[in-house]
Protein backbone atom coordinates (compact mmCIF):
# COMPACT_ATOMS: atom_id res chain seq x y z
CA UNK A 1 0.00 0.00 0.00
CA UNK A 2 3.27 2.37 0.58
CA UNK A 3 4.66 1.60 -2.21
CA UNK A 4 1.26 2.34 -3.97
CA UNK A 5 0.79 5.77 -2.74
CA UNK A 6 4.87 6.47 -3.43
CA UNK A 7 4.06 5.32 -6.70
CA UNK A 8 1.37 7.84 -7.22
CA UNK A 9 3.20 10.56 -5.82
CA UNK A 10 6.16 9.16 -8.76
CA UNK A 11 3.71 9.39 -11.51
CA UNK A 12 2.21 12.64 -10.37
CA UNK A 13 5.67 14.05 -11.02
CA UNK A 14 6.08 12.43 -14.36
CA UNK A 15 3.32 13.74 -15.03
CA UNK A 16 3.76 17.23 -13.68
CA UNK A 17 7.00 16.76 -16.49
CA UNK A 18 5.06 16.24 -19.29
CA UNK A 19 3.10 18.11 -22.44
CA UNK A 20 -0.33 16.99 -20.58
CA UNK A 21 -1.42 20.43 -20.74
CA UNK A 22 -4.54 20.51 -22.44
CA UNK A 23 -8.06 17.82 -22.72
CA UNK A 24 -7.03 16.64 -25.98
CA UNK A 25 -3.32 16.35 -25.26
CA UNK A 26 -1.70 12.71 -25.42
CA UNK A 27 1.64 13.96 -25.53
CA UNK A 28 3.55 12.63 -22.48
CA UNK A 29 6.66 13.05 -23.40
CA UNK A 30 9.10 14.95 -21.34
CA UNK A 31 8.85 18.62 -20.85
CA UNK A 32 11.41 19.07 -18.40
CA UNK A 33 10.72 21.16 -15.50
CA UNK A 34 8.86 23.89 -17.92
CA UNK A 35 5.61 23.45 -16.43
CA UNK A 36 7.51 24.99 -12.84
CA UNK A 37 9.31 27.47 -14.87
CA UNK A 38 5.88 28.67 -16.26
CA UNK A 39 4.09 28.70 -12.67
CA UNK A 40 6.68 31.02 -11.24
CA UNK A 41 5.94 33.18 -14.24
CA UNK A 42 2.43 32.92 -13.90
CA UNK A 43 0.71 35.47 -11.86
CA UNK A 44 -2.05 33.80 -10.88
CA UNK A 45 0.00 31.54 -9.19
CA UNK A 46 2.35 33.79 -7.31
CA UNK A 47 -1.56 35.47 -6.23
CA UNK A 48 -2.53 31.91 -4.66
CA UNK A 49 0.99 31.71 -3.15
CA UNK A 50 0.82 35.04 -1.17
CA UNK A 51 -2.45 34.54 -0.40
CA UNK A 52 -2.22 30.92 0.99
CA UNK A 53 1.42 32.71 3.03
CA UNK A 54 -0.73 35.60 4.23
CA UNK A 55 -3.69 32.73 5.24
CA UNK A 56 -0.93 30.66 6.66
CA UNK A 57 0.73 33.44 9.08
CA UNK A 58 -2.54 34.44 10.35
CA UNK A 59 -3.55 30.77 10.83
CA UNK A 60 -0.88 29.49 12.58
CA UNK A 61 -0.69 32.54 15.30
CA UNK A 62 -4.52 32.62 15.99
CA UNK A 63 -4.40 29.54 16.15
CA UNK A 64 -1.82 28.75 18.55
CA UNK A 65 -2.76 31.77 20.32
CA UNK A 66 -6.52 31.05 21.04
CA UNK A 67 -5.71 27.25 21.77
CA UNK A 68 -3.15 28.12 23.91
CA UNK A 69 -5.84 30.74 26.15
CA UNK A 70 -8.35 27.95 26.09
CA UNK A 71 -6.06 25.69 27.52
CA UNK A 72 -4.28 28.05 30.18
CA UNK A 73 -8.05 28.74 31.51
CA UNK A 74 -8.73 25.43 31.85
CA UNK A 75 -5.76 23.62 32.75
CA UNK A 76 -5.98 24.14 36.43
CA UNK A 77 -9.35 22.83 36.49
CA UNK A 78 -12.55 24.12 36.91
CA UNK A 79 -16.29 23.51 37.56
CA UNK A 80 -17.75 22.62 34.38
CA UNK A 81 -14.82 21.82 32.20
CA UNK A 82 -16.16 19.04 30.18
CA UNK A 83 -18.88 21.07 29.04
CA UNK A 84 -16.43 24.11 27.83
CA UNK A 85 -14.05 21.98 26.25
CA UNK A 86 -16.38 19.84 24.10
CA UNK A 87 -17.59 22.98 23.02
CA UNK A 88 -14.40 24.24 22.11
CA UNK A 89 -13.81 20.86 19.88
CA UNK A 90 -17.03 20.13 18.30
CA UNK A 91 -15.70 22.05 15.14
CA UNK A 92 -13.60 19.54 14.53
CA UNK A 93 -16.20 17.14 13.99
CA UNK A 94 -18.28 19.13 11.71
CA UNK A 95 -17.81 19.58 7.50
CA UNK A 96 -16.00 22.93 6.38
CA UNK A 97 -18.89 22.72 3.92
CA UNK A 98 -21.47 22.80 6.39
CA UNK A 99 -20.13 24.85 8.47
CA UNK A 100 -19.05 27.64 5.34
CA UNK A 101 -23.48 28.02 4.93
CA UNK A 102 -23.25 29.73 8.73
CA UNK A 103 -19.25 31.43 8.05
CA UNK A 104 -21.04 32.96 4.42
CA UNK A 105 -23.66 34.50 6.61
CA UNK A 106 -21.02 35.72 9.56
CA UNK A 107 -18.54 37.54 7.60
CA UNK A 108 -21.92 38.96 4.93
CA UNK A 109 -19.70 42.41 3.98
CA UNK A 110 -23.48 44.28 4.36
CA UNK A 111 -22.74 47.43 5.83
CA UNK A 112 -24.39 49.66 7.81
CA UNK A 113 -27.97 49.41 7.77
CA UNK A 114 -27.49 46.80 5.74
CA UNK A 115 -25.51 45.32 7.92
CA UNK A 116 -25.70 41.44 8.84
CA UNK A 117 -23.88 39.03 10.68
CA UNK A 118 -20.72 40.05 12.38
CA UNK A 119 -20.64 43.57 10.81
CA UNK A 120 -24.67 43.58 12.71
CA UNK A 121 -22.49 42.61 16.14
CA UNK A 122 -20.10 44.92 15.63
CA UNK A 123 -22.78 47.98 15.34
CA UNK A 124 -24.25 46.69 17.90
CA UNK A 125 -21.54 46.65 20.07
CA UNK A 126 -20.78 50.62 18.78
CA UNK A 127 -17.49 49.25 17.54
CA UNK A 128 -19.13 49.87 13.47
CA UNK A 129 -16.19 51.35 12.27
CA UNK A 130 -14.53 47.70 12.26
CA UNK A 131 -16.75 46.82 9.50
CA UNK A 132 -15.11 45.39 6.53
CA UNK A 133 -15.93 43.24 3.59
CA UNK A 134 -14.82 40.31 5.15
CA UNK A 135 -13.27 37.48 3.02
CA UNK A 136 -14.76 39.39 -0.63
CA UNK A 137 -12.51 42.34 0.38
CA UNK A 138 -9.08 42.69 -1.85
CA UNK A 139 -6.51 43.56 0.81
CA UNK A 140 -8.22 41.75 3.74
CA UNK A 141 -9.72 38.39 2.17
CA UNK A 142 -7.27 36.18 3.34
CA UNK A 143 -6.95 37.36 6.90
CA UNK A 144 -10.56 37.01 7.44
CA UNK A 145 -10.50 33.65 5.51
CA UNK A 146 -8.03 32.56 8.87
CA UNK A 147 -10.92 33.30 10.98
CA UNK A 148 -13.04 30.44 10.29
CA UNK A 149 -9.86 27.91 10.33
CA UNK A 150 -8.59 29.50 13.64
CA UNK A 151 -12.14 28.54 14.81
CA UNK A 152 -12.40 25.14 13.54
CA UNK A 153 -8.89 24.18 15.06
CA UNK A 154 -8.52 25.99 18.59
CA UNK A 155 -10.11 23.20 20.29
CA UNK A 156 -7.72 21.09 19.08
CA UNK A 157 -4.63 22.70 19.58
CA UNK A 158 -6.50 23.24 23.17
CA UNK A 159 -6.42 19.46 23.69
CA UNK A 160 -2.77 19.38 22.93
CA UNK A 161 -1.71 22.24 25.14
CA UNK A 162 -3.84 20.47 28.30
CA UNK A 163 -2.01 16.77 27.76
CA UNK A 164 1.07 18.94 27.72
CA UNK A 165 -0.24 21.15 30.85
CA UNK A 166 -0.95 17.68 32.52
CA UNK A 167 2.00 15.79 32.04
CA UNK A 168 4.25 18.28 33.88
CA UNK A 169 4.18 16.81 37.63
CA UNK A 170 2.65 19.21 40.31
CA UNK A 171 5.40 18.95 42.50
CA UNK A 172 7.16 21.30 39.76
CA UNK A 173 4.78 24.47 40.57
CA UNK A 174 4.41 23.29 44.53
CA UNK A 175 8.75 23.72 44.51
CA UNK A 176 8.74 26.68 42.88
CA UNK A 177 5.71 28.34 44.31
CA UNK A 178 7.46 27.13 47.92
CA UNK A 179 10.13 29.28 46.41
CA UNK A 180 8.52 32.30 46.45
CA UNK A 181 8.51 32.71 42.63
CA UNK A 182 5.12 34.41 40.79
CA UNK A 183 2.44 32.57 38.79
CA UNK A 184 3.96 34.87 35.70
CA UNK A 185 7.48 33.27 36.42
CA UNK A 186 6.00 29.66 37.39
CA UNK A 187 4.50 29.56 33.55
CA UNK A 188 7.44 32.01 32.06
CA UNK A 189 10.11 29.61 33.79
CA UNK A 190 9.00 26.54 34.36
CA UNK A 191 5.70 25.51 32.59
CA UNK A 192 6.13 26.60 29.02
CA UNK A 193 10.00 25.50 28.60
CA UNK A 194 8.06 21.74 29.06
CA UNK A 195 5.95 22.15 26.51
CA UNK A 196 8.43 23.15 23.54
CA UNK A 197 7.63 19.78 22.24
CA UNK A 198 3.89 20.84 22.37
CA UNK A 199 4.37 23.71 20.54
CA UNK A 200 6.40 21.92 17.66
CA UNK A 201 4.25 19.22 17.08
CA UNK A 202 0.78 21.97 17.02
CA UNK A 203 3.17 24.23 14.34
CA UNK A 204 3.86 21.74 12.34
CA UNK A 205 0.06 20.02 11.86
CA UNK A 206 -1.12 23.14 11.35
CA UNK A 207 0.87 24.07 9.11
CA UNK A 208 0.68 21.05 7.38
CA UNK A 209 -2.95 21.50 7.12
CA UNK A 210 -2.57 24.90 5.78
CA UNK A 211 -0.57 24.39 3.08
CA UNK A 212 -2.86 22.14 1.63
CA UNK A 213 -6.67 23.82 2.87
CA UNK A 214 -9.26 23.57 0.36
CA UNK A 215 -12.63 22.47 1.52
CA UNK A 216 -12.96 25.43 4.04
CA UNK A 217 -12.19 28.13 1.29
CA UNK A 218 -14.19 26.44 -1.68
CA UNK A 219 -17.18 26.12 1.19
CA UNK A 220 -17.38 29.64 1.60
CA UNK A 221 -15.98 31.47 -1.59
CA UNK A 222 -15.86 28.78 -3.92
CA UNK A 223 -13.07 29.89 -6.51
CA UNK A 224 -13.42 33.72 -6.06
CA UNK A 225 -10.20 35.37 -7.03
CA UNK A 226 -9.38 37.05 -3.85
CA UNK A 227 -9.55 34.27 -1.62
CA UNK A 228 -7.14 32.06 -4.05
CA UNK A 229 -5.09 29.72 -2.60
CA UNK A 230 -2.86 26.66 -4.60
CA UNK A 231 -5.27 24.09 -3.96
CA UNK A 232 -8.43 26.11 -5.27
CA UNK A 233 -6.18 27.27 -8.10
CA UNK A 234 -5.05 23.51 -8.88
CA UNK A 235 -8.55 22.46 -8.95
CA UNK A 236 -9.51 25.11 -11.12
CA UNK A 237 -6.20 24.37 -13.45
CA UNK A 238 -7.14 20.68 -13.88
CA UNK A 239 -11.23 20.70 -13.63
CA UNK A 240 -11.55 24.06 -15.84
CA UNK A 241 -8.75 24.19 -18.23
CA UNK A 242 -8.08 20.32 -17.96
CA UNK A 243 -4.13 21.56 -17.88
CA UNK A 244 -3.44 17.75 -16.04
CA UNK A 245 0.83 18.74 -16.08
CA UNK A 246 0.20 22.23 -14.35
CA UNK A 247 -1.99 20.90 -12.13
CA UNK A 248 0.36 18.32 -11.32
CA UNK A 249 3.20 20.46 -11.37
CA UNK A 250 1.11 22.66 -8.35
CA UNK A 251 0.45 19.10 -6.44
CA UNK A 252 4.06 18.58 -6.38
CA UNK A 253 4.92 21.93 -4.80
CA UNK A 254 2.54 22.01 -2.44
CA UNK A 255 4.27 18.05 -1.33
CA UNK A 256 7.68 19.69 -1.45
CA UNK A 257 6.81 22.47 0.86
CA UNK A 258 5.15 19.91 3.37
CA UNK A 259 7.52 17.38 2.62
CA UNK A 260 10.70 20.02 3.78
CA UNK A 261 9.41 20.57 7.02
CA UNK A 262 7.49 17.19 7.95
CA UNK A 263 10.28 15.11 7.01
CA UNK A 264 13.11 16.49 9.53
CA UNK A 265 10.27 16.88 12.15
CA UNK A 266 9.62 12.86 11.84
CA UNK A 267 13.27 12.14 11.77
CA UNK A 268 13.82 14.14 15.07
CA UNK A 269 10.36 12.49 16.79
CA UNK A 270 12.11 9.00 16.18
CA UNK A 271 15.46 9.73 17.50
CA UNK A 272 13.63 11.09 20.87
CA UNK A 273 11.47 7.93 20.85
CA UNK A 274 14.40 5.68 20.20
CA UNK A 275 16.59 7.98 22.94
CA UNK A 276 13.08 7.28 25.43
CA UNK A 277 13.84 3.21 25.09
CA UNK B 1 0.58 6.23 25.03
CA UNK B 2 -2.26 8.04 23.69
CA UNK B 3 -4.83 6.85 26.12
CA UNK B 4 -2.76 8.01 28.61
CA UNK B 5 -2.59 11.16 26.44
CA UNK B 6 -6.49 11.24 26.92
CA UNK B 7 -6.90 10.89 30.14
CA UNK B 8 -4.46 13.88 30.68
CA UNK B 9 -6.73 15.62 29.09
CA UNK B 10 -9.90 14.91 30.79
CA UNK B 11 -9.10 14.43 34.14
CA UNK B 12 -9.73 17.62 35.56
CA UNK B 13 -7.39 18.26 38.74
CA UNK B 14 -8.76 17.78 41.97
CA UNK B 15 -10.28 21.27 42.20
CA UNK B 16 -11.24 21.53 46.07
CA UNK B 17 -8.47 22.20 47.09
CA UNK B 18 -8.76 25.23 45.34
CA UNK B 19 -11.26 26.36 46.90
CA UNK B 20 -9.73 26.59 50.71
CA UNK B 21 -7.95 30.13 50.43
CA UNK B 22 -9.58 31.77 47.76
CA UNK B 23 -8.82 35.65 48.79
CA UNK B 24 -9.59 38.64 46.98
CA UNK B 25 -7.10 38.60 43.81
CA UNK B 26 -8.11 34.56 43.23
CA UNK B 27 -11.70 35.74 43.51
CA UNK B 28 -10.75 38.14 40.73
CA UNK B 29 -9.73 35.22 38.63
CA UNK B 30 -12.40 32.64 38.71
CA UNK B 31 -14.60 35.12 37.76
CA UNK B 32 -12.12 36.21 34.98
CA UNK B 33 -11.49 32.99 33.70
CA UNK B 34 -15.72 32.39 33.81
CA UNK B 35 -16.03 35.40 31.68
CA UNK B 36 -13.02 34.47 29.49
CA UNK B 37 -14.53 31.17 29.06
CA UNK B 38 -18.18 32.17 28.33
CA UNK B 39 -16.93 34.39 25.70
CA UNK B 40 -15.10 31.76 24.38
CA UNK B 41 -17.94 29.50 24.43
CA UNK B 42 -20.34 32.20 22.52
CA UNK B 43 -17.78 32.54 20.02
CA UNK B 44 -17.28 28.58 18.97
CA UNK B 45 -20.98 28.30 19.70
CA UNK B 46 -22.27 30.70 17.43
CA UNK B 47 -22.00 28.90 14.08
CA UNK B 48 -23.64 26.06 14.92
CA UNK B 49 -26.58 28.05 16.91
CA UNK B 50 -27.18 29.66 13.84
CA UNK B 51 -27.35 26.69 11.96
CA UNK B 52 -29.90 25.45 14.09
CA UNK B 53 -32.49 28.74 14.88
CA UNK B 54 -32.78 29.05 11.18
CA UNK B 55 -33.16 25.22 10.07
CA UNK B 56 -36.45 25.91 12.04
CA UNK B 57 -37.82 29.12 10.87
CA UNK B 58 -39.35 26.93 7.80
CA UNK B 59 -38.50 27.47 4.01
CA UNK B 60 -39.79 31.05 3.73
CA UNK B 61 -39.26 32.45 7.11
CA UNK B 62 -35.31 33.10 7.13
CA UNK B 63 -33.92 36.42 6.59
CA UNK B 64 -29.94 36.80 6.97
CA UNK B 65 -31.05 39.83 8.78
CA UNK B 66 -32.96 38.15 11.64
CA UNK B 67 -30.45 35.27 12.05
CA UNK B 68 -29.35 35.38 15.58
CA UNK B 69 -33.11 35.55 16.59
CA UNK B 70 -34.68 32.30 17.39
CA UNK B 71 -37.87 32.05 15.73
CA UNK B 72 -41.31 32.82 17.19
CA UNK B 73 -42.39 29.61 16.62
CA UNK B 74 -40.88 26.42 15.32
CA UNK B 75 -41.38 25.34 12.02
CA UNK B 76 -39.77 21.94 10.47
CA UNK B 77 -41.65 22.64 6.97
CA UNK B 78 -37.90 23.24 5.16
CA UNK B 79 -36.67 19.63 6.62
CA UNK B 80 -38.88 17.28 4.77
CA UNK B 81 -37.65 18.61 1.25
CA UNK B 82 -33.86 18.69 2.68
CA UNK B 83 -33.91 15.70 3.39
CA UNK B 84 -35.42 13.96 0.30
CA UNK B 85 -33.10 15.36 -1.43
CA UNK B 86 -30.18 14.45 0.68
CA UNK B 87 -31.18 10.93 1.79
CA UNK B 88 -29.83 9.58 -0.97
CA UNK B 89 -26.72 11.11 -0.76
CA UNK B 90 -26.05 10.64 2.39
CA UNK B 91 -27.20 6.73 2.47
CA UNK B 92 -24.45 6.41 -0.26
CA UNK B 93 -22.16 8.22 2.06
CA UNK B 94 -22.60 6.00 4.84
CA UNK B 95 -22.03 2.48 2.91
CA UNK B 96 -18.61 4.18 1.48
CA UNK B 97 -17.73 5.46 4.87
CA UNK B 98 -18.17 2.23 6.56
CA UNK B 99 -16.86 -0.16 4.21
CA UNK B 100 -13.62 2.14 4.16
CA UNK B 101 -13.18 2.23 7.90
CA UNK B 102 -13.66 -0.98 8.53
CA UNK B 103 -10.99 -2.03 5.51
CA UNK B 104 -8.62 0.50 6.82
CA UNK B 105 -8.79 -0.57 10.78
CA UNK B 106 -8.34 -4.02 9.91
CA UNK B 107 -4.92 -3.31 7.59
CA UNK B 108 -4.16 -0.80 10.19
CA UNK B 109 -4.51 -3.42 13.35
CA UNK B 110 -2.21 -6.36 11.44
CA UNK B 111 0.10 -3.12 10.66
CA UNK B 112 0.51 -1.56 13.89
CA UNK B 113 1.27 -5.50 15.08
CA UNK B 114 3.63 -6.05 13.16
CA UNK B 115 5.16 -2.09 13.56
CA UNK B 116 5.18 -2.75 17.68
CA UNK B 117 6.02 -6.27 18.19
CA UNK B 118 8.21 -7.29 15.37
CA UNK B 119 11.50 -5.17 14.82
CA UNK B 120 13.19 -6.22 11.65
CA UNK B 121 15.92 -5.04 9.72
CA UNK B 122 14.93 -1.21 8.27
CA UNK B 123 11.36 -1.47 10.45
CA UNK B 124 12.21 2.12 11.61
CA UNK B 125 12.47 3.36 8.05
CA UNK B 126 9.76 1.22 7.06
CA UNK B 127 7.66 3.04 9.56
CA UNK B 128 8.71 6.60 9.04
CA UNK B 129 7.74 6.31 5.48
CA UNK B 130 4.18 5.25 6.81
CA UNK B 131 4.36 8.27 9.34
CA UNK B 132 4.83 10.88 6.45
CA UNK B 133 1.64 9.18 4.48
CA UNK B 134 -0.63 11.08 6.67
CA UNK B 135 0.79 14.21 5.64
CA UNK B 136 1.25 13.49 2.20
CA UNK B 137 -1.94 15.83 0.58
CA UNK B 138 -4.57 14.53 -1.42
CA UNK B 139 -3.65 16.65 -4.71
CA UNK B 140 -0.69 14.74 -4.88
CA UNK B 141 -2.05 11.52 -5.81
CA UNK B 142 -5.96 12.67 -7.13
CA UNK B 143 -4.65 12.85 -10.70
CA UNK B 144 -2.96 9.53 -11.15
CA UNK B 145 -5.86 7.88 -8.72
CA UNK B 146 -8.64 9.17 -11.44
CA UNK B 147 -6.53 7.57 -14.55
CA UNK B 148 -5.86 4.14 -11.26
CA UNK B 149 -9.20 4.12 -11.18
CA UNK B 150 -10.39 3.48 -14.86
CA UNK B 151 -7.66 0.95 -15.25
CA UNK B 152 -8.89 -1.42 -12.76
CA UNK B 153 -12.93 -0.45 -13.98
CA UNK B 154 -13.78 0.84 -10.59
CA UNK B 155 -14.23 4.23 -12.48
CA UNK B 156 -17.88 5.70 -12.03
CA UNK B 157 -18.88 3.76 -8.74
CA UNK B 158 -18.61 4.26 -5.32
CA UNK B 159 -15.67 2.18 -4.91
CA UNK B 160 -13.50 4.93 -5.98
CA UNK B 161 -14.17 6.55 -2.37
CA UNK B 162 -14.06 3.21 -0.53
CA UNK B 163 -10.66 2.87 -2.07
CA UNK B 164 -9.29 6.32 -1.80
CA UNK B 165 -10.06 6.31 1.80
CA UNK B 166 -8.72 2.84 2.44
CA UNK B 167 -5.51 3.86 1.18
CA UNK B 168 -5.40 7.67 2.93
CA UNK B 169 -6.97 5.80 6.31
CA UNK B 170 -3.99 3.14 6.51
CA UNK B 171 -0.68 5.48 7.98
CA UNK B 172 -3.33 7.06 10.95
CA UNK B 173 -4.83 3.62 11.53
CA UNK B 174 -1.30 2.09 11.84
CA UNK B 175 -0.02 4.82 13.67
CA UNK B 176 -2.82 4.05 16.32
CA UNK B 177 -2.63 0.61 16.46
CA UNK B 178 0.90 0.67 17.07
CA UNK B 179 1.14 2.62 20.25
CA UNK B 180 -2.00 1.16 21.38
CA UNK B 181 -0.17 -2.31 21.16
CA UNK B 182 3.09 -0.86 22.53
CA UNK B 183 1.05 -0.80 25.72
CA UNK B 184 0.72 -4.71 25.60
CA UNK B 185 3.87 -6.24 27.45
CA UNK B 186 6.07 -7.98 25.57
CA UNK B 187 6.28 -10.75 27.63
CA UNK B 188 2.65 -12.05 27.00
CA UNK B 189 3.66 -12.36 23.50
CA UNK B 190 7.09 -14.26 24.47
CA UNK B 191 5.10 -16.38 26.50
CA UNK B 192 2.57 -17.88 23.50
CA UNK B 193 5.63 -18.02 21.70
CA UNK B 194 7.10 -20.60 23.95
CA UNK B 195 3.92 -22.12 23.63
CA UNK B 196 4.20 -22.89 20.11
CA UNK B 197 2.02 -19.84 18.19
CA UNK B 198 3.30 -18.66 15.53
CA UNK B 199 2.37 -14.43 14.62
CA UNK B 200 -0.50 -14.92 12.64
CA UNK B 201 -2.07 -16.93 15.96
CA UNK B 202 -0.81 -14.81 18.40
CA UNK B 203 -2.66 -11.68 16.53
CA UNK B 204 -5.87 -13.75 16.60
CA UNK B 205 -5.89 -15.62 19.66
CA UNK B 206 -4.53 -12.56 21.78
CA UNK B 207 -4.17 -9.58 20.23
CA UNK B 208 -7.13 -9.15 18.56
CA UNK B 209 -9.82 -9.36 21.55
CA UNK B 210 -7.61 -6.99 23.13
CA UNK B 211 -8.08 -4.35 20.35
CA UNK B 212 -11.72 -3.41 21.00
CA UNK B 213 -11.01 0.32 22.17
CA UNK B 214 -8.82 0.43 19.31
CA UNK B 215 -11.04 0.24 16.76
CA UNK B 216 -13.44 2.15 18.23
CA UNK B 217 -11.01 5.36 18.00
CA UNK B 218 -9.93 4.02 14.36
CA UNK B 219 -13.59 3.48 13.26
CA UNK B 220 -14.37 6.99 14.81
CA UNK B 221 -11.60 8.75 12.83
CA UNK B 222 -12.14 7.16 9.53
CA UNK B 223 -15.58 7.48 9.83
CA UNK B 224 -15.61 11.39 10.69
CA UNK B 225 -12.50 11.93 8.49
CA UNK B 226 -14.58 10.12 5.31
CA UNK B 227 -17.49 11.70 5.85
CA UNK B 228 -16.56 15.24 6.42
CA UNK B 229 -14.03 15.22 2.91
CA UNK B 230 -14.58 16.74 -0.05
CA UNK B 231 -11.77 17.15 -1.66
CA UNK B 232 -12.06 13.37 -2.59
CA UNK B 233 -15.46 13.11 -3.22
CA UNK B 234 -15.79 15.90 -5.96
CA UNK B 235 -12.85 15.30 -7.32
CA UNK B 236 -12.94 11.53 -7.71
CA UNK B 237 -16.63 11.33 -8.64
CA UNK B 238 -16.29 14.18 -11.29
CA UNK B 239 -19.04 15.78 -9.45
CA UNK B 240 -21.45 13.30 -10.97
CA UNK B 241 -24.83 13.37 -9.59
CA UNK B 242 -25.15 9.68 -9.66
CA UNK B 243 -22.46 9.35 -7.13
CA UNK B 244 -23.25 12.36 -5.00
CA UNK B 245 -22.35 12.09 -1.56
CA UNK B 246 -23.18 13.82 1.70
CA UNK B 247 -20.53 16.67 1.19
CA UNK B 248 -20.82 17.47 -2.50
CA UNK B 249 -24.77 16.77 -2.69
CA UNK B 250 -24.70 19.66 0.32
CA UNK B 251 -22.31 21.89 -2.16
CA UNK B 252 -24.91 21.96 -4.51
CA UNK B 253 -27.36 23.13 -2.37
CA UNK B 254 -25.83 25.59 -0.88
CA UNK B 255 -23.07 26.58 -3.43
CA UNK B 256 -23.25 29.80 -4.50
CA UNK B 257 -25.72 29.90 -7.08
CA UNK B 258 -28.59 28.37 -5.45
CA UNK B 259 -28.33 30.82 -2.55
CA UNK B 260 -32.29 31.76 -2.36
CA UNK B 261 -33.34 28.85 -0.55
CA UNK B 262 -32.03 30.25 2.87
CA UNK B 263 -34.22 27.87 5.08
CA UNK B 264 -33.09 24.93 3.05
CA UNK B 265 -29.39 25.85 2.97
CA UNK B 266 -29.32 25.87 6.77
CA UNK B 267 -31.31 22.83 7.43
CA UNK B 268 -29.31 20.72 4.56
CA UNK B 269 -25.88 21.58 6.39
CA UNK B 270 -27.49 20.60 9.70
CA UNK B 271 -28.87 17.41 8.40
CA UNK B 272 -25.57 16.76 7.11
CA UNK B 273 -23.66 17.15 10.05
CA UNK B 274 -25.48 15.32 12.62
CA UNK B 275 -24.20 12.24 12.17
CA UNK B 276 -20.75 13.43 13.02
CA UNK B 277 -22.14 15.67 15.69
CA UNK B 278 -23.95 12.54 17.37
CA UNK B 279 -20.84 10.33 17.03
CA UNK B 280 -19.08 13.51 18.94
CA UNK B 281 -21.14 13.90 21.21
CA UNK B 282 -22.01 10.04 22.67
CA UNK B 283 -18.47 8.43 21.57
CA UNK B 284 -16.07 12.37 22.09
CA UNK B 285 -13.55 10.59 24.19
CA UNK B 286 -12.83 7.80 21.45
CA UNK B 287 -12.61 11.30 18.66
CA UNK B 288 -10.45 12.94 21.13
CA UNK B 289 -7.98 10.31 21.84
CA UNK B 290 -7.89 9.74 17.41
CA UNK B 291 -7.17 13.37 17.25
CA UNK B 292 -4.30 12.64 20.04
CA UNK B 293 -3.27 10.09 18.64
CA UNK B 294 -2.59 11.33 14.89
CA UNK B 295 0.03 14.57 16.93
CA UNK B 296 2.61 11.80 17.11
CA UNK B 297 3.40 12.27 20.82
CA UNK B 298 2.54 14.81 23.43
Amino acid sequence: MAIFVYGMIGWTLKISLSHLNSAWSTDNSFAGISNYTGLLQDTEFTHAFTNLLKFTVVFLIGTLLSGLIMSLLLEKGIKGEGFFRSTYLYPMAISFIAMGTSWRWLMDSAQDNRATGLNMILRNFHLGFLQNNWYTSESGSMYAMALPAIWQMSGYVMALFLAGFRGIPDDLREAARVDGASEFKIYRYILFPQLSPTFLTVLIILGHISMKVFDLIYGIASKSYVTKVLAIYMWQVIFDFQNYAKGSAIAMIILIIIAAVVIPYLRYVNKSEEANK
Amino acid sequence: MSSDLVSRVTESKDISRNKKKLDGAGQFWLVFRYISLVILFVIAALPIYIMVVNSVKGITGVSQSAAFIPPSHLDFGAWGPTWNVLKVPMGRTLFFVLQSSIISAIIGSINGFVFSKWRFKGSTIIFTTFLFGMFIPYQAIMIPLTQFNQWAGISGTIYVLVFAHVIYGIPICTLIFRNYYAAIPNELIEAARVDGAGMTRIFRTIILPLSIPGFVVVLIWQFTSAWNDFLFAIFLTGGSPKLAVATTALNFITGSGNQVYYGNNMTASLIVSIPTLLVYMFLGRYFLRGLLSGSLKG
